[in-house]
């Protein structure tokens, strides 16, 4: 684990320094490395502070009942359409979903109903399928929902059978 | 965008005139979260960035439409999976790519493996879930992918 992380570290930091000498020396491959980097950093600076308040608020006021009543084992077929509701509203990507599931999911909504979340927020997010739409036309559009929702339901729960076969838990996970 | 403002900002509101030391609470606990979440998102980000460099828009749209089917399909899924890119950038390239006569099935594999096909987002998910978890998550995406292309290809009469 040490090791891991010292060589995370000395990546990091020959990154920072190749990119500091890049813009010295007018090196392009560098700059322009630097340029995908910093547009892709105030990108999602813009969406993850609010996304984390929410979060926390999420954690804080949201009783581990009402998760467990909506998301929960005893959810059936309407956990399943109120994740993909919730992920088609999702703003950025899989990764805000990530910690969304796992406060979901520590508050008791179940493993089937998590993953497809994450599948469903990928692929259904409303203003980027109205973009995709709008560019691949509907016909494209609405198979690739139909298709790719239906698959993600039906792999979730085959997936979420599995790892709790395996004793699986995401708070063990890390 | 800002509709994601609109609501944290009137969520904040509400629970602040509910309960003040619960919101302080909750903005510390979102704060926690964030930070202990920053390194993976630093590992990614310098990982896109490096991608991005290395398979510019010019190298996908030309491996994309090469001129046998099946290798542009393999190509798509490909670069589909170990790219990351906002939807404002990867659909005006399907659009533009649409009118050179790239087929629809391997625009199809190309922006569901990119949606749905974490490579890049790895050191994030993870972080969350587990390796392994992740592997089976993403080599399941990977077939869905692979599916919607393939009914894809069958409604638009390309298959064959």
């Amino acid at each position: 684990m040490k090791k891991n992380k010292a060589i995370k570290i000395i990546g990091i930091s020959s990154y920072i320094i190749f990119l500091i000498l890049s813009y010295i020396f007018n090196f392009n491959p560098g700059k322009k490395i630097g340029n995908n980097f910093f547009i892709f950093s105030i990108d999602m600076l813009k969406i993850l502070p609010p996304a984390f308040i929410l979060i926390g608020l999420f954690e804080i006021w949201v009783k581990r009942e009402t998760v467990e009543k909506h998301f929960g084992e005893a959810s059936g077929i309407k956990g399943y359409i109120l994740a993909i509701l919730l992920a088609s509203t999702t703003v950025g990507g899989l990764y805000v979903a990530f910690p969304v599931a796992y406060s979901l999911n520590s508050k008791g909504a179940k493993l089937s109903v998590i993953f497809t979340y994450i599948g469903a927020s990928a692929i259904c997010r409303i203003p980027m399928t109205i973009f995709e739409a709008s560019f691949l036309g509907i016909k494209f559009t609405s198979i690739r929902l139909i298709v790719s929702i239906s698959l993600v339901i039906i792999t979730s729960i085959f997936l979420s059978n599995y790892l709790t076969k395996k004793g699986y838990n995401i708070t063990e996970g890390k | 965008m800002y509709f994601l403002y609109i609501i944290t900002g009137l969520a904040l509101i509400a629970s602040f005139i509910a309960d003040k030391k619960k919101t302080f609470k909750a903005i510390k606990m979102g704060y926690k979260k964030f930070v202990n979440i920053l390194p993976p998102f630093l590992i990614m980000l310098i990982l896109v960035s490096v991608i991005l460099f290395l398979v510019p828009d010019r190298v996908i749209s030309n491996y994309l439409g090469v001129s046998h089917k099946f290798y542009g399909f393999l190509f798509a899924i490909f670069f589909g999976s170990i790219t990351l890119m906002p939807g404002f950038i990867a659909y005006p390239l399907c659009g533009i790519l649409l009118q050179k006569g790239v087929p629809y099935m391997t625009l199809s594999a190309f922006s569901t493996t990119l949606m749905m096909v974490g490579i890049l987002t790895f050191p994030i998910e993870k972080e969350y879930f587990g390796t392994k978890v992740t592997i089976i998550r993403n080599l399941i995406s990977l077939g869905i992918a692979i599916a919607v292309a393939l009914v894809t290809g069958i409604f638009f009469n390309e298959l064959f």
